[in-house]
C-alpha cells in the first residue's frame, strides 16, 4: 500500500490520488508546441471537435431511429424531422458534420503532406491519421445506408457488389455481407450495429493512440525546423517567452485552437441552416426502391476521387487501380527517399508534385460526379493515370533531392 | 505579474462563461428532444360511448397504457357518490390496476365485486375496497362529460368535484 | 499574419473550386435546363366570349353532364359517388368542382370542357380503342364557345365564395392520385382513426384497393408526396407541374392547368407537410450564427491577450 497523508485541501486528495499536477504538466500546461505554427495547426483540434459534434447529434438521433427497412425512413423524415422536439437541428447537424468533417479531413492531411509531418519518428502519426480516414470513411459509408433513401440503398448495392472483384466473380461474399441476396434488413442492421457501436469505438481508439503517436515526436513547425524542446522548454519556463521557440499546449496553442474554431463553428452553422444540400442529397429524400434506379446516382463528395479512378479502367484493372488508390497513401511515408523535414516550397520538385497531386484529385474529384460522357470520360481516364503516375514518380524525385 | 493574470482571466472568464451559456442553450434543446412526442401525447385522449354499455356488464378500455373500467350500474348496487351520472345511467369508471401492487382485478358479475388474483383484495362497484390488502379505493382517471361520451385524459367539472372532495386522489 | 491570410485563401480558393465542381457545375452536366413559363399556358387559346354565370350553371348541372361525376360541395351538390367506387370505376376519383375557377387558369378550362385529354397532356396514352374517362362537351345546341364561357364563369363564381386553403388545393390537384401520408391523405381522402384493429385493417385494405385501381389506370401508382419538396428542386417542380412532359417526356402525370397562385398554394402545402421546420430554422439560424460571432470575438481577444506576451 502507498503512503497517503492527510489531505490539505480537494485539491492534494486528488493529485495524492490520481497525480492530476503531474497530468496536467505533461498533457497541457508543459507539453510543449513549437510557437513557428499557422491557423492549419488548429485542424486537428477541430477534427476532434467535429466528431464529438457528430458523437452527441448522433445520440440524440439514436432516441428515435429505427433500424428496419419498413420504419427507417419515416423515423427519420417524419418522426425525427416533424414530431421531435428540435429532432431536425439534431440532423441537420449530424449531415453536415458528416459532409464538412471530411473537408477537415483533407485539409489536415494535405498539411501534413506539404509540410513533410509524416517522416523522421512521425510515420506512426501519418500511418495512424490513414487509419482514422479508413474508419471514418467506413463509418460515413455506414451511416449514409440508414435514411434508407434511394441513395442509401443504391449506393449499398454498388459499393458491395465491389466485393465480388471483378473477374472472381465473388457473389457469395457480396451475400455474406449483405446477409441477402440483395440490401435489405439485414443489411440495414448489421451497418447500424456497425456504425453505433464498433466504427464509434475503434475511431476513439484510433483518436487516442494518434495522440499518443504525437507526443515523443512533437508536434512538427512551418520550417521543418528541428527543435531542442528541452532547452526550448527551460528558455520559456525562466521567463524568455519571447525568444522560446516554444509555446505551452495550455492555454498559448488552445487559445489560438479555440478561435479558428470559432471562425469554423460561424461556417459550420451557417451551412446547418441555411445551405445544407451538398450533405443532404434530394436524391436521399425519396424512399428506398429496389425496383428503380435513380438516373444519377453517386456517393458523397469527399469518395468521388477515388470512385473516379475506379471507373474509367475496365472492370479488373478498374479494381487494382481502385485497390491501389486506397492504401498508396498509407506508403507515403516510405515512398519519400529524401530525409528532408520541410516545407513543400523547399523540396524543388517536390513542391509541383504536391500542387499536381492536389489539383489531380481535385479533378478526380469533379469527374466522379458528372455523368461518365464524352469529354469527362477523357479527363477522367488521364487524371487517374495521373495519380497513379504521381506515386510512382514520389521514390524518383524524392531521391534526387538535395539534402537539406 | 499578478495584475496582468487578472486580466487575461477575466478575458478567459468571459469566453468561458460565454460559453457556458451556449452550453446551457444546447441543453435546453436536448431536454425538449427527451420530451414525449406530440402523437404520443395526442394519444392521451380516449373517447367512450356510453349508450353503448350494458347493465353490470363490465367494458375494459385502453388510456395511456392503461386499463380502464366502465361498469353501468344497476339498481342492485348501492349509489355511491363515487359514480358518474349521466341522464338516469349511474357509471362506475376507474383505472383498472389494483392500488395494492398494480395487477388488473378481475370481475364478477354475479358477486357484484372485483377479486384482484395477485393477493386477493377486493373491490366493491364503486372501487372501494371490500377486502385488503389494497389500501385506498380504485383511482378514478381524469375525465369529461360530452353529452353521451365520456372523454378519457380531459380534467371535466364532475372529476374536479371527486377530487375535491377527496373521493379520488 | 499576412502569411496566414495567404494560406487561408489558398484553402478556400481551392474549397471553392471543389464545391463549384461537386455542386452547380455537376448538377447543370446532369440536368439539362427545362424553360419556365410561369403557368402562361400560352399555347391554349383565350375564352372567346363573356360568360354568363346563370346559364353557366344550368349547362353544368344539365346538358354539361358535370355533376355526373363531379360534386360542387359549395353550391350544395355532393359527389354522385364515394371516393372508394369512384376510384374503381374510373381509374381515379373526379375531383368537386368547389375550387377549380380559383386554382386552375381558365384557358385550361375552357380547352378541358372541350377536350379533357388534350388539355391534361395525355392524349400519348388515350386514343378511341381506350377512351379518357372524362367525356368531351359537344355543345347543347347554341354557340359552344359562349356556352363554355358561360360554364367557366360558373365555376368561377362558385370558387369565389370561399378562400381555399393550401390543404384544399391540394387535395384538388394532386390528392387523388398521390397520398401523403405525413398528413395521413390517402386517395381516399383523409384517414380517420380507428379504435379497433380490425377496422383500421379494413381500411388500409380499401386503400389499398383504391391504389391498385390508380396504379391500373395510371401504369405506376403515383409516388406518395410526403416529402417531395424536399426530393425535388424548386425549378423541377414549378417546371414539372406546369408541364409534366418537359421533365419526364411520356410520363401519364397529366397538366393539371393550375395557375401560378393556385400553385403557390400547392407547394404551401407542401412546404407545411414535408419541411415543417423551415420557420424554426429561419429563425433560429441567425441567433446561432451571432453567438458564434461573439464567441470568435470574444475568443479573438483573449487569445491576443495569451500571445502578447509570446511574440
Amino acid at each position: 500500500m502507498a503512503h497517503f497523508e492527510k489531505a490539505k485541501n480537494l485539491h492534494d486528495w486528488l493529485n495524492q490520488r490520481l497525480a492530476i499536477d503531474t497530468l496536467r504538466r505533461v498533457l497541457a500546461t508543459e507539453y510543449w508546441i513549437p510557437k513557428n505554427i499557422n491557423f492549419l495547426w488548429a485542424m486537428g483540434m477541430i477534427l476532434a471537435t467535429t466528431f464529438g459534434i457528430l458523437l452527441i447529434s448522433g445520440i440524440f438521433l439514436l432516441m428515435y431511429y429505427k433500424p428496419d427497412v419498413k420504419l427507417a425512413f419515416d423515423s427519420v423524415n417524419y418522426t425525427i424531422m416533424d414530431e421531435v422536439g428540435y429532432g431536425w437541428l439534431w440532423r441537420h447537424i449530424h449531415g453536415v458534420a458528416a459532409s464538412v468533417v471530411f473537408l477537415i479531413i483533407y485539409i489536415h492531411m494535405f498539411t501534413g503532406i506539404y509540410y513533410g509531418s509524416y517522416k523522421k519518428g512521425r510515420e506512426l502519426i501519418w500511418i495512424s491519421g490513414m487509419l482514422l480516414f479508413v474508419t471514418f470513411s467506413a463509418e460515413a459509408f455506414s451511416g449514409y445506408m440508414l435514411p434508407w433513401g434511394q441513395m442509401s440503398y443504391w449506393a449499398g448495392m454498388v459499393i458491395t457488389n465491389l466485393f465480388s472483384l471483378g473477374s472472381l466473380e465473388l457473389n457469395g461474399l457480396v451475400e455474406w455481407i449483405r446477409g441477402d441476396y440483395v440490401p435489405g434488413d439485414a443489411f440495414l442492421n448489421r451497418f447500424f450495429m456497425l456504425h453505433v457501436l464498433l466504427m464509434p469505438l475503434i475511431i476513439i481508439g484510433l483518436i487516442v493512440f494518434h495522440f499518443g503517436t504525437l507526443r515523443i515526436p512533437h508536434v512538427n513547425n512551418q520550417d521543418g525546423e528541428e527543435i531542442d524542446f528541452d532547452a526550448e522548454a527551460k528558455k520559456y519556463l525562466a521567463g524568455d517567452t519571447k525568444n522560446a521557440k516554444v509555446i505551452r499546449f495550455q492555454w498559448d496553442f488552445l487559445s489560438k485552437d479555440i478561435f479558428v474554431l470559432g471562425v469554423f463553428l460561424i461556417f459550420f452553422f451557417y451551412l446547418v441552416f441555411y445551405h445544407y444540400e451538398f450533405a443532404m442529397d434530394p436524391v436521399n429524400f425519396d424512399p428506398a426502391d429496389g425496383l428503380k434506379t435513380p438516373p444519377h446516382i453517386y456517393p458523397e463528395w469527399y469518395f468521388l476521387w477515388s470512385y473516379e479512378i475506379l471507373r474509367p479502367f475496365p472492370k479488373d484493372p478498374g479494381l487494382i487501380a481502385f485497390g491501389f488508390a486506397q492504401v498508396i497513401f498509407f506508403l507515403l511515408p516510405f515512398l519519400d527517399r529524401s530525409p528532408n523535414v520541410a516545407p513543400a516550397n523547399r523540396r524543388g520538385l517536390f513542391a509541383i508534385w504536391f500542387w499536381v497531386l492536389l489539383i489531380d484529385m481535385i479533378v478526380l474529384t469533379v469527374m466522379g460526379k458528372v455523368p461518365p460522357q464524352g469529354v469527362f470520360n477523357t479527363i477522367g481516364l488521364y487524371a487517374a493515370l495521373t495519380f497513379i503516375g504521381l506515386w510512382i514518380l514520389l521514390p524518383i524525385i524524392t531521391m534526387l533531392e538535395k539534402k537539406k | 505579474m499578478a495584475v496582468e493574470k487578472e486580466r487575461r482571466d477575466f478575458l478567459g472568464m468571459a469566453l468561458g462563461g460565454f460559453t457556458a451559456l451556449g452550453g446551457i442553450a444546447a441543453l435546453g434543446a436536448a431536454k425538449r428532444t427527451w420530451d414525449p412526442l406530440p402523437s404520443v401525447k395526442a394519444a392521451g385522449f380516449t373517447t367512450v360511448d356510453l349508450t353503448e354499455m350494458q347493465p353490470n356488464q363490465l367494458a375494459v378500455e385502453k388510456w395511456r397504457g392503461k386499463p380502464i373500467f366502465v361498469l353501468k350500474k344497476t339498481d342492485k348496487m348501492k349509489k355511491d357518490d363515487r359514480d358518474i351520472v349521466v341522464g338516469n345511467d349511474r357509471f362506475f369508471v376507474a383505472i383498472g390496476l389494483c392500488t395494492h401492487l398494480g395487477c388488473i382485478p378481475a370481475y364478477y358479475p354475479d358477486e357484484l365485486k372485483f377479486i384482484c388474483a395477485c393477493h386477493g383484495g377486493q373491490f366493491d362497484t364503486a372501487g372501494r375496497v371490500l377486502k385488503s390488502p389494497p389500501p385506498i379505493p380504485l383511482h378514478i382517471p381524469p375525465f369529461k362529460i360530452d353529452g353521451t361520451k365520456l372523454v378519457l385524459g380531459e380534467e371535466g367539472p364532475e372529476y374536479k368535484k371527486l377530487k375535491a372532495a377527496g373521493l379520488t386522489v | 499574419m499576412n502569411k496566414e491570410l495567404k494560406i487561408l485563401a489558398v484553402v478556400v480558393f481551392f474549397t471553392l473550386v471543389t464545391y463549384w465542381g461537386v455542386e452547380p457545375f455537376a448538377h447543370s452536366q446532369m440536368h439539362k435546363h427545362v424553360e419556365f413559363h410561369d403557368f402562361a399556358y400560352k399555347g391554349l387559346p383565350a375564352l372567346k366570349a363573356k360568360g354568363d354565370p346563370a346559364k353557366g350553371k344550368e349547362l353544368v348541372t344539365g346538358a354539361g353532364a358535370c355533376t355526373g361525376c363531379h360534386g360542387i360541395k359549395v353550391d350544395g351538390m355532393p359527389a354522385p359517388m364515394d371516393a372508394a367506387t369512384a376510384v374503381a370505376s374510373y381509374g381515379v376519383n373526379p375531383p368537386d368542382l368547389s375550387h377549380v375557377g380559383a386554382l386552375m387558369d381558365e384557358k385550361f378550362l375552357a380547352d378541358l370542357i372541350k377536350n379533357p385529354a388534350h388539355a391534361l397532356k395525355v392524349e400519348h396514352k388515350f386514343n378511341d380503342k381506350r377512351p379518357f374517362p372524362m367525356t368531351s362537351f359537344m355543345g347543347a345546341g347554341g354557340d359552344i364557345d359562349q356556352e363554355v364561357a358561360d360554364m367557366v364563369a360558373y365555376l368561377k363564381q362558385v370558387a369565389s365564395k370561399e378562400e381555399v386553403t393550401p390543404k384544399e388545393a391540394y387535395e384538388m390537384a394532386c390528392g387523388r392520385c398521390h397520398a401523403m401520408r405525413y398528413d395521413k391523405w390517402t386517395q381516399l381522402g383523409e384517414t380517420p382513426k380507428f379504435k379497433y384493429e380490425k377496422d383500421e385493417v379494413a381500411y388500409k385494405a380499401k386503400v389499398l384497393d383504391a391504389q391498385d385501381h390508380v396504379r391500373a389506370y395510371m401504369g405506376k401508382l403515383p409516388p406518395d408526396l410526403s416529402i417531395i419538396i424536399r426530393a425535388r428542386s424548386e425549378h423541377f417542380l414549378k417546371t414539372f407541374v406546369e408541364n409534366p412532359q418537359s421533365q419526364l417526356p411520356g410520363t401519364a402525370m397529366p397538366r393539371v392547368g393550375l395557375t401560378a397562385e393556385g400553385y403557390e398554394k400547392v407547394v404551401k402545402h407542401l412546404e407545411e407537410v414535408g419541411d415543417p421546420s423551415k420557420p424554426a430554422r429561419d429563425s433560429l439560424g441567425w441567433k446561432v450564427i451571432l453567438y458564434f460571432v461573439i464567441f470568435t470575438v470574444l475568443a479573438y481577444l483573449w487569445k491576443q491577450k495569451i500571445w502578447s506576451k509570446l511574440h
